[in-house]
Protein backbone atom coordinates (compact mmCIF):
# COMPACT_ATOMS: atom_id res chain seq x y z
CA UNK A 1 0.00 0.00 0.00
CA UNK A 2 2.88 2.64 1.06
CA UNK A 3 4.68 1.33 -1.53
CA UNK A 4 1.93 1.86 -4.12
CA UNK A 5 1.30 5.66 -2.22
CA UNK A 6 5.09 6.68 -3.08
CA UNK A 7 5.39 5.29 -6.48
CA UNK A 8 2.25 7.93 -7.13
CA UNK A 9 4.81 10.57 -6.25
CA UNK A 10 6.82 9.88 -9.54
CA UNK A 11 4.59 11.17 -12.39
CA UNK A 12 6.31 9.00 -15.07
CA UNK A 13 5.59 6.13 -13.16
CA UNK A 14 1.79 6.73 -13.43
CA UNK A 15 2.39 7.88 -16.94
CA UNK A 16 3.31 4.57 -17.88
CA UNK A 17 0.76 2.81 -16.00
CA UNK A 18 -1.88 5.12 -16.46
CA UNK A 19 -1.23 4.73 -20.31
CA UNK A 20 -2.08 0.51 -19.60
CA UNK A 21 -5.33 1.36 -18.03
CA UNK A 22 -6.85 3.92 -20.59
CA UNK A 23 -8.39 1.22 -22.86
CA UNK A 24 -10.15 -0.83 -20.06
CA UNK A 25 -11.90 1.91 -18.75
CA UNK A 26 -12.76 2.90 -22.64
CA UNK A 27 -13.82 -0.25 -23.36
CA UNK A 28 -16.04 -0.38 -19.66
CA UNK A 29 -17.58 3.02 -20.60
CA UNK A 30 -18.55 2.62 -24.27
CA UNK A 31 -20.00 -0.64 -23.16
CA UNK A 32 -21.92 0.37 -20.35
CA UNK A 33 -23.05 3.82 -21.03
CA UNK A 34 -24.32 1.85 -24.64
CA UNK A 35 -26.46 -0.60 -22.71
CA UNK A 36 -27.34 1.42 -20.41
CA UNK A 37 -28.65 4.08 -22.61
CA UNK A 38 -30.76 1.88 -24.68
CA UNK A 39 -32.08 -0.25 -22.08
CA UNK A 40 -33.03 2.86 -20.19
CA UNK A 41 -34.69 4.98 -22.79
CA UNK A 42 -36.30 1.38 -24.59
CA UNK A 43 -36.90 -0.96 -22.10
CA UNK A 44 -37.17 0.09 -18.54
CA UNK A 45 -40.39 1.23 -17.15
CA UNK A 46 -42.50 4.11 -17.91
CA UNK A 47 -43.23 5.75 -14.17
CA UNK A 48 -46.93 5.49 -12.90
CA UNK A 49 -47.04 9.43 -12.47
CA UNK A 50 -44.78 11.07 -14.60
CA UNK A 51 -44.58 8.77 -17.63
CA UNK A 52 -41.34 9.09 -19.59
CA UNK A 53 -40.57 12.36 -18.42
CA UNK A 54 -38.96 10.13 -15.44
CA UNK A 55 -36.31 8.71 -17.98
CA UNK A 56 -34.23 11.85 -17.64
CA UNK A 57 -33.62 10.34 -14.14
CA UNK A 58 -30.39 7.64 -15.99
CA UNK A 59 -29.01 10.85 -16.56
CA UNK A 60 -29.65 13.03 -13.96
CA UNK A 61 -28.42 10.73 -10.91
CA UNK A 62 -25.21 9.92 -12.00
CA UNK A 63 -24.06 12.89 -12.89
CA UNK A 64 -24.92 14.20 -9.69
CA UNK A 65 -23.39 11.21 -7.95
CA UNK A 66 -20.31 12.07 -10.26
CA UNK A 67 -20.21 16.47 -9.27
CA UNK A 68 -19.94 14.99 -5.97
CA UNK A 69 -17.36 12.49 -5.64
CA UNK A 70 -15.34 14.65 -7.46
CA UNK A 71 -15.17 17.14 -5.49
CA UNK A 72 -14.46 14.76 -2.44
CA UNK A 73 -11.81 13.39 -5.02
CA UNK A 74 -10.46 16.82 -5.35
CA UNK A 75 -10.59 17.60 -1.81
CA UNK A 76 -8.44 14.51 -0.54
CA UNK A 77 -5.73 15.25 -3.35
CA UNK A 78 -5.45 18.70 -2.58
CA UNK A 79 -5.10 17.44 1.32
CA UNK A 80 -2.09 14.80 -0.14
CA UNK A 81 -0.86 17.54 -2.11
CA UNK A 82 -0.26 20.42 1.09
CA UNK A 83 0.79 17.33 3.62
CA UNK A 84 2.82 15.33 1.38
CA UNK A 85 3.65 17.94 -1.36
CA UNK A 86 3.25 15.06 -4.09
CA UNK A 87 2.72 16.92 -7.40
CA UNK A 88 0.25 14.21 -8.98
CA UNK A 89 -2.19 14.72 -6.73
CA UNK A 90 -1.93 18.71 -7.50
CA UNK A 91 -2.15 17.82 -10.89
CA UNK A 92 -5.04 15.82 -10.61
CA UNK A 93 -6.78 18.79 -8.79
CA UNK A 94 -6.13 21.18 -12.14
CA UNK A 95 -7.53 17.69 -14.30
CA UNK A 96 -10.53 17.23 -12.34
CA UNK A 97 -12.07 20.76 -11.75
CA UNK A 98 -13.63 21.25 -14.94
CA UNK A 99 -14.59 17.66 -15.16
CA UNK A 100 -16.82 18.24 -12.11
CA UNK A 101 -18.00 21.31 -13.00
CA UNK A 102 -19.79 19.70 -16.09
CA UNK A 103 -21.17 16.90 -14.83
CA UNK A 104 -22.35 19.46 -11.84
CA UNK A 105 -24.12 21.60 -14.72
CA UNK A 106 -25.50 18.34 -16.36
CA UNK A 107 -27.15 17.34 -13.39
CA UNK A 108 -29.03 21.18 -12.62
CA UNK A 109 -29.53 21.29 -16.81
CA UNK A 110 -31.30 18.11 -16.78
CA UNK A 111 -32.62 18.80 -13.28
CA UNK A 112 -34.36 21.97 -14.32
CA UNK A 113 -35.51 20.38 -17.84
CA UNK A 114 -37.37 17.99 -15.31
CA UNK A 115 -38.54 20.16 -12.81
CA UNK A 116 -40.57 21.91 -15.67
CA UNK A 117 -43.10 19.40 -16.78
CA UNK A 118 -43.19 17.67 -13.07
CA UNK A 119 -42.80 20.50 -10.29
CA UNK A 120 -44.40 23.20 -12.77
CA UNK A 121 -41.55 25.47 -12.54
CA UNK A 122 -37.54 25.26 -13.53
CA UNK A 123 -35.84 26.49 -10.57
CA UNK A 124 -36.31 27.55 -6.86
CA UNK A 125 -34.63 28.23 -4.49
CA UNK A 126 -35.00 25.29 -2.10
CA UNK A 127 -32.00 23.78 -0.14
CA UNK A 128 -30.99 21.30 -2.03
CA UNK A 129 -30.99 23.08 -5.75
CA UNK A 130 -28.84 26.14 -3.74
CA UNK A 131 -26.51 23.88 -2.48
CA UNK A 132 -25.76 22.71 -6.00
CA UNK A 133 -25.58 25.43 -7.43
CA UNK A 134 -23.09 26.31 -4.54
CA UNK A 135 -20.88 23.00 -5.76
CA UNK A 136 -20.89 24.91 -9.37
CA UNK A 137 -19.42 27.79 -8.02
CA UNK A 138 -17.05 26.36 -5.75
CA UNK A 139 -16.35 24.36 -8.99
CA UNK A 140 -16.14 27.81 -11.31
CA UNK A 141 -13.52 28.99 -7.87
CA UNK A 142 -11.22 26.22 -8.44
CA UNK A 143 -10.76 26.81 -12.13
CA UNK A 144 -9.85 30.18 -11.73
CA UNK A 145 -7.53 30.12 -9.13
CA UNK A 146 -6.26 27.57 -11.12
CA UNK A 147 -6.15 30.28 -14.57
CA UNK A 148 -5.44 33.06 -12.55
CA UNK A 149 -2.42 31.95 -10.38
CA UNK A 150 0.57 31.23 -12.71
CA UNK A 151 3.21 29.93 -10.11
CA UNK A 152 2.07 26.21 -10.41
CA UNK A 153 2.90 25.19 -6.34
CA UNK A 154 0.88 28.76 -5.43
CA UNK A 155 -2.09 27.32 -7.73
CA UNK A 156 -2.22 24.14 -6.18
CA UNK A 157 -2.12 25.68 -2.60
CA UNK A 158 -4.90 27.62 -3.09
CA UNK A 159 -6.85 25.02 -4.91
CA UNK A 160 -6.32 22.69 -2.35
CA UNK A 161 -7.62 24.66 0.40
CA UNK A 162 -10.88 26.02 -1.71
CA UNK A 163 -11.60 22.44 -2.37
CA UNK A 164 -10.74 21.80 1.39
CA UNK A 165 -13.22 24.30 2.75
CA UNK A 166 -15.42 23.64 0.11
CA UNK A 167 -15.61 20.18 1.15
CA UNK A 168 -18.23 20.96 3.78
CA UNK A 169 -20.93 21.43 1.21
CA UNK A 170 -20.97 17.77 0.33
CA UNK A 171 -23.19 16.42 3.28
CA UNK A 172 -25.60 19.66 2.91
CA UNK A 173 -26.51 18.76 -0.18
CA UNK A 174 -26.73 15.04 0.71
CA UNK A 175 -29.04 15.79 3.60
CA UNK A 176 -30.70 18.79 2.75
CA UNK A 177 -33.54 17.32 1.50
CA UNK A 178 -33.67 15.41 5.02
CA UNK A 179 -32.76 18.55 7.34
CA UNK A 180 -35.27 21.25 5.29
CA UNK A 181 -38.79 20.87 3.90
CA UNK A 182 -37.52 20.91 0.22
CA UNK A 183 -39.39 20.42 -3.07
CA UNK A 184 -36.36 18.20 -4.05
CA UNK A 185 -37.32 14.28 -2.60
CA UNK A 186 -35.05 12.66 -0.45
CA UNK A 187 -33.39 10.11 -1.99
CA UNK A 188 -34.70 6.86 -3.78
CA UNK A 189 -31.85 5.07 -3.24
CA UNK A 190 -30.32 4.10 0.54
CA UNK A 191 -27.90 2.27 1.87
CA UNK A 192 -29.60 0.56 4.33
CA UNK A 193 -33.13 -0.06 3.09
CA UNK A 194 -33.99 -1.62 -0.62
CA UNK A 195 -34.61 1.20 -3.10
CA UNK A 196 -37.91 3.02 -3.58
CA UNK A 197 -37.90 2.20 -7.34
CA UNK A 198 -38.29 -1.67 -8.78
CA UNK A 199 -35.79 -3.41 -10.24
CA UNK A 200 -36.21 -2.93 -13.56
CA UNK A 201 -35.98 0.55 -13.32
CA UNK A 202 -33.37 0.53 -11.21
CA UNK A 203 -30.75 -1.85 -12.99
CA UNK A 204 -30.02 0.20 -15.70
CA UNK A 205 -29.14 3.21 -13.20
CA UNK A 206 -26.13 0.89 -11.67
CA UNK A 207 -25.18 0.38 -15.05
CA UNK A 208 -25.73 4.28 -15.91
CA UNK A 209 -23.46 5.19 -12.75
CA UNK A 210 -21.18 2.25 -13.50
CA UNK A 211 -20.78 3.94 -17.74
CA UNK A 212 -20.47 7.85 -15.78
CA UNK A 213 -17.76 6.47 -13.77
CA UNK A 214 -15.69 4.80 -16.25
CA UNK A 215 -16.23 7.59 -18.88
CA UNK A 216 -15.18 10.29 -15.90
CA UNK A 217 -11.80 7.30 -15.19
CA UNK A 218 -10.91 7.96 -18.72
CA UNK A 219 -11.39 11.94 -19.23
CA UNK A 220 -9.59 11.99 -15.88
CA UNK A 221 -6.45 9.82 -16.92
CA UNK A 222 -6.07 12.11 -20.10
CA UNK A 223 -6.39 15.03 -18.36
CA UNK A 224 -3.56 14.19 -16.07
CA UNK A 225 -1.27 12.72 -18.03
CA UNK A 226 -1.66 16.10 -20.41
CA UNK A 227 -1.00 17.75 -17.19
CA UNK A 228 1.89 15.57 -16.39
CA UNK A 229 3.59 15.68 -19.64
CA UNK A 230 3.35 19.62 -20.11
CA UNK A 231 5.01 20.21 -16.23
CA UNK A 232 7.32 17.71 -17.01
CA UNK A 233 8.50 18.72 -20.42
CA UNK A 234 11.59 19.66 -19.60
CA UNK A 235 12.81 16.19 -18.45
CA UNK A 236 14.53 13.45 -20.20
CA UNK A 237 11.78 10.85 -20.54
CA UNK A 238 9.54 13.38 -22.00
CA UNK A 239 11.74 14.50 -24.66
CA UNK A 240 11.87 10.98 -25.26
CA UNK A 241 7.87 9.83 -25.66
CA UNK A 242 7.51 13.15 -28.13
CA UNK A 243 10.98 12.25 -30.05
CA UNK A 244 9.85 8.58 -30.25
CA UNK A 245 6.44 9.90 -31.80
CA UNK A 246 7.81 12.22 -34.13
CA UNK A 247 9.96 9.79 -35.53
CA UNK B 1 5.18 10.53 9.80
CA UNK B 2 7.84 13.45 9.82
CA UNK B 3 6.98 16.71 12.45
CA UNK B 4 6.35 18.91 9.32
CA UNK B 5 4.02 16.56 7.58
CA UNK B 6 2.57 15.99 10.86
CA UNK B 7 2.34 19.86 11.61
CA UNK B 8 0.29 20.27 8.10
CA UNK B 9 -1.56 17.65 8.64
CA UNK B 10 -3.41 18.91 11.59
CA UNK B 11 -3.76 22.29 9.81
CA UNK B 12 -5.24 20.62 7.00
CA UNK B 13 -7.80 18.73 9.77
CA UNK B 14 -8.30 21.95 11.44
CA UNK B 15 -9.13 23.48 8.43
CA UNK B 16 -11.46 21.17 7.53
CA UNK B 17 -13.39 20.66 10.99
CA UNK B 18 -13.24 24.28 11.91
CA UNK B 19 -14.96 25.42 8.54
CA UNK B 20 -17.60 22.62 8.77
CA UNK B 21 -18.38 23.88 12.40
CA UNK B 22 -18.62 27.71 11.36
CA UNK B 23 -21.00 26.59 8.49
CA UNK B 24 -22.60 24.19 10.89
CA UNK B 25 -23.21 27.23 13.62
CA UNK B 26 -24.74 29.24 10.60
CA UNK B 27 -26.96 26.70 8.96
CA UNK B 28 -28.80 25.94 13.16
CA UNK B 29 -29.08 29.47 13.12
CA UNK B 30 -30.56 29.98 9.72
CA UNK B 31 -32.42 26.46 10.13
CA UNK B 32 -36.28 28.26 9.82
CA UNK B 33 -35.37 30.43 6.88
CA UNK B 34 -33.51 27.76 4.59
CA UNK B 35 -37.06 25.39 5.06
CA UNK B 36 -38.85 26.13 1.49
CA UNK B 37 -42.04 25.89 3.21
CA UNK B 38 -44.07 26.15 5.88
CA UNK B 39 -46.78 23.04 7.10
CA UNK B 40 -50.25 23.93 7.43
CA UNK B 41 -49.60 23.28 11.11
CA UNK B 42 -47.34 26.59 11.49
CA UNK B 43 -49.96 28.00 9.66
CA UNK B 44 -52.95 27.46 11.59
CA UNK B 45 -50.85 27.99 15.06
CA UNK B 46 -49.86 31.18 13.65
CA UNK B 47 -46.05 30.66 13.02
CA UNK B 48 -46.27 32.10 9.39
CA UNK B 49 -45.96 35.51 8.76
CA UNK B 50 -49.71 37.39 7.83
CA UNK B 51 -49.72 38.99 4.56
CA UNK B 52 -45.97 37.96 3.64
CA UNK B 53 -45.67 36.19 0.56
CA UNK B 54 -44.83 32.57 1.99
CA UNK B 55 -44.79 28.36 0.63
CA UNK B 56 -47.09 25.68 2.14
CA UNK B 57 -46.64 22.30 1.33
CA UNK B 58 -49.00 19.75 2.12
CA UNK B 59 -51.11 16.53 0.45
CA UNK B 60 -54.14 17.82 -1.46
CA UNK B 61 -57.03 16.35 0.61
CA UNK B 62 -59.02 13.83 -1.17
CA UNK B 63 -62.43 15.21 -2.75
CA UNK B 64 -61.44 18.59 -1.80
CA UNK B 65 -60.98 19.78 -5.33
CA UNK B 66 -63.45 22.25 -6.71
CA UNK B 67 -63.10 24.03 -10.35
CA UNK B 68 -64.87 26.94 -11.58
CA UNK B 69 -66.57 26.88 -14.56
CA UNK B 70 -66.02 30.18 -15.93
CA UNK B 71 -62.21 30.88 -15.01
CA UNK B 72 -59.23 28.88 -14.08
CA UNK B 73 -59.95 29.63 -10.24
CA UNK B 74 -59.58 26.24 -8.59
CA UNK B 75 -59.77 25.75 -4.72
CA UNK B 76 -58.67 22.93 -2.23
CA UNK B 77 -57.67 21.97 0.77
CA UNK B 78 -53.98 21.50 1.87
CA UNK B 79 -53.45 18.90 5.23
CA UNK B 80 -50.27 17.50 7.03
CA UNK B 81 -52.52 15.26 8.62
CA UNK B 82 -52.63 17.41 11.69
CA UNK B 83 -54.08 20.92 10.53
CA UNK B 84 -56.05 21.77 7.12
CA UNK B 85 -55.53 25.18 5.29
CA UNK B 86 -57.96 26.17 2.76
CA UNK B 87 -55.82 27.22 -0.93
CA UNK B 88 -57.40 29.37 -3.95
CA UNK B 89 -55.64 29.38 -6.86
CA UNK B 90 -56.05 30.59 -10.68
CA UNK B 91 -53.81 29.84 -12.99
CA UNK B 92 -52.63 26.17 -14.88
CA UNK B 93 -52.10 23.21 -12.36
CA UNK B 94 -48.59 21.06 -13.06
CA UNK B 95 -49.14 17.52 -14.24
CA UNK B 96 -48.94 16.22 -11.26
CA UNK B 97 -50.94 17.95 -9.47
CA UNK B 98 -54.15 15.55 -8.20
CA UNK B 99 -55.99 15.33 -5.06
CA UNK B 100 -53.50 12.88 -2.50
CA UNK B 101 -50.60 14.64 -4.03
CA UNK B 102 -47.95 16.40 -2.59
CA UNK B 103 -47.66 19.86 -3.54
CA UNK B 104 -46.30 23.31 -2.32
CA UNK B 105 -48.66 26.66 -2.73
CA UNK B 106 -46.92 30.11 -2.46
CA UNK B 107 -49.15 33.20 -1.93
CA UNK B 108 -50.90 35.19 0.65
CA UNK B 109 -52.15 34.20 4.22
CA UNK B 110 -55.60 35.78 4.52
CA UNK B 111 -56.72 35.42 7.33
CA UNK B 112 -58.57 32.30 8.79
CA UNK B 113 -56.16 29.77 7.27
CA UNK B 114 -56.74 30.80 3.83
CA UNK B 115 -53.99 31.09 1.82
CA UNK B 116 -54.50 32.81 -1.67
CA UNK B 117 -51.73 31.09 -3.98
CA UNK B 118 -50.35 32.59 -7.12
CA UNK B 119 -48.22 29.83 -8.04
CA UNK B 120 -48.83 25.98 -7.34
CA UNK B 121 -45.74 23.39 -7.68
CA UNK B 122 -45.99 19.38 -7.21
CA UNK B 123 -43.87 17.85 -4.96
CA UNK B 124 -43.05 14.53 -6.80
CA UNK B 125 -42.00 11.79 -3.83
CA UNK B 126 -39.07 9.18 -3.88
CA UNK B 127 -41.19 6.21 -5.11
CA UNK B 128 -40.60 4.94 -8.84
CA UNK B 129 -43.13 2.52 -10.67
CA UNK B 130 -44.48 1.17 -13.34
CA UNK B 131 -48.02 1.52 -14.36
CA UNK B 132 -49.16 -1.64 -14.19
CA UNK B 133 -47.57 -2.09 -10.70
CA UNK B 134 -49.76 0.64 -9.29
CA UNK B 135 -53.03 -0.42 -11.15
CA UNK B 136 -52.68 -3.52 -9.53
CA UNK B 137 -51.80 -1.83 -5.83
CA UNK B 138 -55.22 -0.10 -6.41
CA UNK B 139 -57.19 -3.15 -7.38
CA UNK B 140 -55.94 -4.56 -4.18
CA UNK B 141 -57.15 -1.82 -2.12
CA UNK B 142 -53.63 -0.25 -1.42
CA UNK B 143 -51.36 3.42 -1.99
CA UNK B 144 -48.52 3.36 -3.46
CA UNK B 145 -46.49 3.33 -0.19
CA UNK B 146 -48.20 -0.26 0.28
CA UNK B 147 -50.40 1.29 3.50
CA UNK B 148 -54.10 0.68 2.74
CA UNK B 149 -56.20 3.53 1.09
CA UNK B 150 -59.01 4.14 3.09
CA UNK B 151 -57.35 5.81 6.64
CA UNK B 152 -55.28 8.75 5.05
CA UNK B 153 -52.57 8.17 7.78
CA UNK B 154 -49.35 8.16 5.63
CA UNK B 155 -46.86 10.85 6.55
CA UNK B 156 -46.31 13.44 4.11
CA UNK B 157 -43.80 12.28 1.81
Amino acid sequence: MWAFFHRLGSPKWFYDISGKWLPWFGGLAVLTLATGIVWALLYAPADYQQGNSFRIIYIHVPAAILAQSCFMMMAVAGAIGLIWKMKLADMFVKAAAPVGASFTFLALFTGAVWGKPTWGTWWVWDARLTAMLILLFLYFGVIALQAAIEDFSVAAKASAVLALVGLVNIPIIKYSVEWWNTLHQPATFKLTEKPAMPAEMWVPLLVMVIGFYSFFAVVILLRTRNEILERERRTRWVKDIVLSKVK
Amino acid sequence: MNPKRKQRLILVLFLVFGFAAVVGLMLVALKENINLFYSPSQIVNGEAPEGARIRVGGMVVNGSVSRDNQSLLVSFQLTDYKSTVAVQYSGILPDLFREGQGIVAMGKVSGRGLLVADEVLAKHDEKYMPPEVSDALKKAGKQEDGSDIIPAQSSEK
